[in-house]
């Protein structure tokens, strides 16, 4: 029966860039932290912003606006780090805003809508569609691997 | 639960033993004559045997057993040791470890092994010329209660390993005593009177066994008498003079164990294999017995034997760690004594800084590791390889006594197979190319470990063909590792070390020992990101020496912080030279590059703002630099910062796996306000 659920319902994390909501499985996230001090890490891509000491273990940093090529954010109040374990890798992203977490149900994911035609498409693994909020799953391998 | 908490201490050991096996397999297949190697060998096969029949691995046991019963035929020289043997006997080995194996991730150690069995039972029985049980023995069996004192008569018994230790002491020309001691009936401190009995008796022999057993004797837990084998060339008469000097001693009895009766008991030894499969119990009781005696004829060997425990590699990891942790808090409050400036803040705390000191070196010495632990596994690995590419190789070790973190312990293993495999396949010629050139048909491989200064050095020389630089550069120019422009300009030493690029291998044909031109890169990144290089020298036909630096521990080095605008970064003190002020007026333009001259050395600067991009609000222009003056071998360079902070112990930190190959930063570490602080690879800089 809990195996029925599990297929039928995934749990996101859901957090604010810019205009839009995107989300992130759970499973993935290792916390939410408020912004600290960021070192930066030279002769690096411009999204990483650099290393945090996350509770003794250096962590990097990705701005995901930089990412997706958006412009910086001004009000810096409600940034959050999230913080992401894929593999064997342990990176941090940065969002406007963590808002919220919900269940999901696989049902409502769609595959993305090859008109979109913006930068982060390429990221994108799919959307829901929850009452009038539109989510956006990331593909995390994705996100994270082009680099270098 | 109960066999869990041994079963690491049994794979332990067996893989202790094994190694033992092999290395002793080698020395045999040396010296096939000296029958006190495969007595050495049978010991370790043995031992291995009760252990593995007590935690219950059948197969194991049973392996060992028949691998057993050939090397006991060729101890009591009823077989001769052939290579063909030595062959069937090292696969055996090889099975054994491979089960050992799967037993230490979780298996059962099954392991199919019907043919290997097949041909050990084949040399015992087959190839054994004579009857095995053709004389007829007394048994010396006698019930341990019923301490008769007959002269020929024995007291205490004996288990096939503590016969093989007699046996071979007879050989040795030593007499073997039963020794009964009996204290007075008044005597208060029982431990201590037995622990000056055997302290006389070891300072001139060796104890085989002893009844109560020994942690009975410490505790007390026997009347007033105690029995002891005994193997010394001391005399009856003198050991019983000294062990009467002990107070409170009452009565000494000594009698020899006559030479015949074991001489005897090891050809019955042969017929009783039943015994041998003892049930658990008794192994196991066999397997702690045997453990104490290894021990002690240890002892013969390292006079000033030290006490040591086992301690879980685990735990000294959580120990590590958490002193990491106490290094990035003492960095703290360094940070906030000073600030606050109040003396007895400032006293504790600077003592505390000393105690850690203390305390640092010592967790540090604990994470130790002799190299042995990696070069122990090579000569098995050149005999096999010589083997299969038909030549003639003498591996030689040096300095395996040397200690290295056991961090870098666990990485350069496999570099240095990789390097082995280079120096025997490419290295090293046939025996016929070699008689042509002149030199002896057996190629010397030579591999070296020792200190020097924070560094350990491993070195591995072959006295081989030599690196054919034309052939190197060329090959190189046409798989693109140079252009051939930049080939004339090469050094000899950097020729040689184009075989470490990416994408280069000599080889003409591919061979399955090395070639595929992926492993000597591999090398020399691990070696790398160890924080160590690697260099090479060769004249050819004569031979390569390939030589690794690595630094002596990984997780707490020291460092000099410095400042660019914010930003802070730490410059290993390890490359270091010194550093100092210079005017803008001291830098000299030299072929566009910024240089120095330093002690009559022109010295190439580097800006650390520009190779860190360091974003800066207004342009700085002082008359003065800081400059901190690097080396790399011997090269120097003269890093230019904004300031200098200070020395510091600190914590090196990974960067994680998502930055990897980040240019000029080997590695992040935590500074006392918390925040991250980068460091600086001078090597790279270079």
């Amino acid at each position: 029966m809990t195996n029925a659920v599990e297929q039928d319902y995934i749990k996101v994390i859901v957090f604010q860039l810019a205009d839009k909501e995107y989300a992130i499985p759970v499973s993935y996230v290792r916390g939410i932290e408020k912004l600290m001090h960021i070192t930066r890490v030279p002769k690096t891509p411009r999204y990483v912003k650099g290393v945090i000491n996350l509770r003794g273990v250096v962590t990097p940093i990705i701005d995901l606006r930089e990412r997706f090529g958006l412009i910086a954010s001004e009000n810096e109040d409600n940034v959050r780090i999230i913080i992401i374990q894929l593999e064997d890798m342990e990176v941090g992203f940065v969002v406007d805003s963590a808002n919220d977490v919900l269940d999901i149900q696989s049902t409502s994911i769609e595959q993305q809508p090859t008109v979109v035609g913006s930068l982060e498409e390429e990221f994108i693994s799919g959307v829901a569609k929850l009452d009038k909020r539109l989510l956006i799953l990331l593909h995390l391998n994705k996100v994270l691997n082009p680099l270098g | 639960m109960e066999v869990n908490q041994y079963l690491e201490m049994f794979i332990d050991e067996s893989k202790e033993h094994l190694q033992a096996c092999s290395e002793h397999l080698l020395e045999l297949e040396k010296n096939p004559e000296d029958l006190a190697i495969v007595g050495e060998i049978f010991r370790s096969a043995h031992t291995l045997k009760g252990m593995s029949a007590t935690m219950g691995f059948e197969d194991l046991a049973d392996l060992t057993h028949k691998m057993e019963n050939v090397l006991d035929a060729i101890r009591n020289e009823k077989i001769k040791v052939t290579p063909e043997i030595l062959d069937v006997v090292f696969e055996s080995v090889d099975h054994l470890e491979e089960m050992v194996q799967d037993i230490a991730n979780g298996g059962d150690g099954k392991r199919d092994v019907q043919s290997t069995v097949e041909l050990l039972k084949r040399i015992e029985s087959g190839e054994t010329p004579s009857e095995v049980a053709a004389t007829s023995v007394v048994a010396p069996v006698s019930d341990e209660q019923a301490a008769s004192t007959s002269t020929t008569e024995l007291v205490l018994t004996y288990d096939d390993f503590e016969k093989t230790v007699l046996h071979q002491s007879f050989e040795q020309g030593y007499k073997a005593y039963e020794i009964s001691v009996a204290l007075r009936e008044d005597c208060l401190l029982k431990a201590a009177r037995v622990f000056m009995v055997f302290e006389i008796l070891e300072k001139n022999g060796d104890v085989i066994k002893s009844s109560p057993t020994v942690e009975k004797l410490e505790e007390e837990q026997f009347d007033s008498q105690f029995y002891v084998a005994y193997i010394s060339k001391d005399t009856a008469e003198d050991l019983q003079k000294k062990l009467l000097k002990v107070s409170e001693v009452e009565k000494v009895e000594v009698s020899e164990i006559a030479t015949a009766v074991f001489q005897g008991v090891n050809g019955q030894e042969q017929a009783t294999t039943p015994e041998q499969t003892a049930p658990v119990q008794e192994a196991e009781q066999q397997v702690k017995a045997t453990d104490k005696k290894s021990a002690t004829i240890n002892k013969t060997n390292v006079p000033t034997a030290s006490k040591t425990i086992r301690v879980n590699i685990e735990r000294l990891d959580v120990l590590m760690n958490l002193f990491e942790e106490l290094v990035i808090d003492r960095g703290r409050l360094l940070s906030i004594a000073a600030e606050v400036n109040h003396s007895e803040l400032s006293e504790t705390v600077e003592r505390m800084s000393r105690t850690m000191g203390d305390l640092q070196n010592i967790i540090l010495t604990m994470r130790m590791v002799p190299v042995e632990t990696v070069f122990n596994r090579f000569p098995k690995m050149v005999r096999q390889l010589s083997r299969d590419l038909n030549k003639k190789i003498n591996l030689e070790i040096i300095g395996a006594e040397t200690e290295l973190d056991r961090t870098v312990i666990d990485e350069i293993g496999d570099p240095l197979v990789h390097l082995i495999r280079n120096s025997l396949d490419h290295g090293i010629e046939s025996p016929e190319i070699r008689r042509q050139k002149g030199k002896p048909e057996e190629g010397t491989v030579q591999l070296r470990a020792y200190h020097s200064g924070n560094y350990v050095f491993i070195e591995l020389e072959d006295d081989g063909a030599g690196i054919n630089r034309d052939k190197v550069l060329a090959k190189a120019i046409q798989k693109g590792v140079v252009s051939l422009e930049a080939a004339n300009s090469l050094s000899e030493k950097q020729i040689n070390e184009l075989i470490l690029a990416s994408g280069f291998s000599t080889a003409d044909v591919i061979s399955d020992v090395s070639g595929r031109g992926v492993g000597l890169d591999v090398v020399k990144t691990t070696i790398e990101s160890l924080g160590g290089n690697i260099s090479i020298e060769s004249t050819q036909n004569v031979g390569s020496v390939f030589s690794i630096q690595l630094p002596l521990t990984l997780s707490i080095i020291s460092v000099m912080l410095v400042e660019i605008e914010k930003e802070i970064y730490a410059i290993p003190l390890s490359s270091i030279i010194e550093t100092s002020i210079i005017r803008n007026s001291d830098i000299l333009n030299a072929h566009n590059q910024k240089v120095i001259d330093f002690r009559g050395k022109v010295v190439p600067l580097v800006f650390l703002e520009e190779v860190f991009e360091v974003p800066r609000k207004e342009l700085k222009d002082d008359e003065f630099h800081s400059v901190v003056i690097v080396r790399k071998g011997e090269k120097l360079a003269g890093l230019v910062v904004d300031s200098f902070i200070g020395q510091q112990e600190i914590v090196l930190k990974s960067l994680g796996n998502y930055l990897t190959n980040i240019f000029a930063i080997s590695g992040a570490t935590i500074l006392g306000n918390g925040k991250v602080a980068l460091i600086v690879d001078c090597n790279a800089l270079m």
